[in-house]
């Protein structure tokens, strides 16, 4: 953004730097890295608590000696590490449907000619067209809450979601300000990251859960004594157990940061490439300004999934700010703030 | 080493000029798809319009001169060819539409019409789709011709047989409101 440039009544009176709108190459490379950097990172994460776990809780069981030094055979490690990969490889593959399943989407077919679907399969067609991308599959979601996403691994395998509540509320035209926004997540591969993001959250939560509850019936400290003789004590060992215990009790926690860091961006990118394409950024604030006075909670669509919607489905408040606590806890930037940038835009183009 | 020096020079020449050519190759490509998609939504409003225009004709006797432009511009834009000309002769067409929908709006009571709410979903998804596809193809021909005109490409895109790809002109008319010389009814 340029500094003379006028920012509109509406708007907040200083907007946070816009992240830079690259070109579309730019950013599916930025999403393939980082899905890639997200499933290592998890498959790391996931490797350390079932070291830990060989260390702390079988360590008695059997010792390898590498070099002198002992260490524990790796079970639980590459059982985790194992089972980290496959649950990266299932969210890539298969992570669509189970977003798509959780939230009671079913796909719109043949039969259904209500002039609202009607309408909403044109506008899908004539966004596809416009970003250069096949036809996603479109699914509904019977709900009144109006609320929408998009899933998938790539443009080719890529799924819209629209709750019927969105499709009574929104005019045709905000209704493909909205679609051309999924378009945007669909076309930068957004999608993507975030399907994998959803996996491999539910599988942390699922994990960490497990862990933490198996850590406490076991006995601590005194195992590092070991029957063979072996003496694993020594500061490092205490150092190493307290970064375990924070890592699992933490992991929830990370999973949800990283949830959240990498979903707000995307959505400025998205509003605006999704203007891009439908040359009216007005039609998308018009839309966002009926997704923000529509309070409710959007009911169908499960936690885990909720930095994969257009606009916060829980209507939490920490999404309305702005400040460090908003920046790392809300998956969506303030509806107001997308509003006034798309604002700016049709200020600049008229 | 001079010999080696002189290798590691071509060597990455022949690297440029070979990444620029496949990105050009690229680039001709999506145009040459763009254009296609263009093709199979003119193609669909050329199909769809008679029978649209059927469908409100009953309602609309008096409005015969807008049935008629409509009729006359769909048979020039099937007659059109080349980039230019249909994209000219496609931009009347679609104001003719657009003069159909405005008038559509002025009756209240067709506006209550479910077949005619249809109807007018159908022709506005069809000028959408044209206008969408025309909106692909020429960002996408405005990124082909600029990379052949920057350096270092513009040294070597004539000789490998690259040419600037024509844009889908809307006509100047296109621009215009939509149904303005409707008005003396």
């Amino acid at each position: 953004m340029a500094a003379d440039e006028p920012t509109p009544a509406a708007g907040p009176g200083q907007l946070p730097p816009v992240p830079a709108a690259g070109n579309l190459f730019d950013e599916q490379r930025r999403n393939r890295r980082a899905t890639w950097l997200l499933i290592a990172g998890f498959v790391a994460l996931l490797g350390f608590i079932g070291f830990g776990f060989d260390l702390f809780v079988l360590g008695t069981s059997g010792m390898v000696h590498a070099g002198g030094v002992p260490f524990p055979l790796p079970v639980a490690a590459s059982g985790a590490a194992l089972l980290g990969i496959a649950s990266a490889w299932l969210g890539y593959r298969f992570g669509d449907r189970a977003v798509l399943a959780s939230s009671f989407a079913r796909p719109v077919t043949a039969d259904d000619a209500s002039p609202e679907v009607k309408r909403l399969m044109n506008v899908v067609t004539e966004m596809a067209i416009a970003a250069g991308v096949p036809m996603p599959r479109v699914h509904l979601i019977d709900e009144p809450d109006p609320n929408a996403f998009a899933t998938g691994r790539d443009p080719d395998h890529a799924s819209i979601a629209v709750t019927t509540g969105l499709l009574k509320t929104m005019s045709r035209e905000e209704l493909q300000g909205v679609v051309a926004h999924e378009m945007a997540h669909v076309r930068n591969l957004d999608i993507r990251t975030m399907t994998v993001v959803a996996a491999l959250l539910g599988a942390v939560l699922l994990l960490s859960d497990w862990a933490t509850r198996l850590r406490l019936g076991l006995p601590s400290s005194r195992d590092s004594k070991r029957k063979d003789g072996v003496s694993l004590g020594g500061p490092f060992v205490v150092v190493l157990l307290a970064v375990w215990l924070l890592t699992v009790l933490l992991t929830p926690l990370i999973g949800r940061l990283l949830a959240t860091a990498v979903s707000r961006r995307r959505e400025y990118l998205a509003d605006a490439s999704g203007a891009e394409l439908t040359r009216n950024p007005l039609g998308l604030a018009s839309a966002l300004r009926k997704l923000e006075a529509a309070t409710a909670p959007t009911a169908r669509i499960y936690r885990g999934t909720a930095h994969l919607c257009i606009a916060d489905p829980l209507g939490s408040a920490v999404n309305d700010r702005e400040g460090w606590l908003a920046d790392l806890f809300a998956t969506h930037p303030p509806i107001a703030d997308r509003i006034g940038r798309l604002e700016a835009m049709a200020y600049r183009r008229s | 080493m001079s010999g080696l020096l002189a290798f590691l020079v071509v060597a990455v020449l022949v690297g440029v000029a070979v990444w620029l050519y496949n990105s050009l190759v690229g680039l001709r490509n999506q145009v040459g798809s763009a254009w296609a998609q263009i093709d199979v939504q003119l193609k669909r409003r050329h199909d769809l319009i008679p029978n649209l225009v059927e469908a409100v004709r009953g309602y609309l006797q008096h409005e015969r001169q807008l049935f008629e432009r409509i009729a006359a511009a769909r048979t020039r834009a099937l007659a059109a060819s080349g980039a230019g000309a249909v994209g000219a002769a496609e931009g009347a067409l679609s104001q003719a539409v657009a003069g159909l929908l405005a008038v559509v709006e002025r009756y209240p009571d067709l506006k209550a019409n479910q077949n005619v709410l249809a109807l007018q979903e159908e022709l506005v998804t069809t000028e959408n789709r044209v206008g969408f596809a025309r909106q692909l193809y020429n960002d996408l021909v405005a990124r082909y011709n600029t990379r052949q005109q920057v350096f270092p490409a513009n040294l070597v895109a004539g000789a490998l047989g690259f040419k600037p790809a024509e844009f889908f002109q809307a006509d100047a008319a296109d621009r215009q409101l939509p149904g303005v010389d409707l008005a003396p009814r």
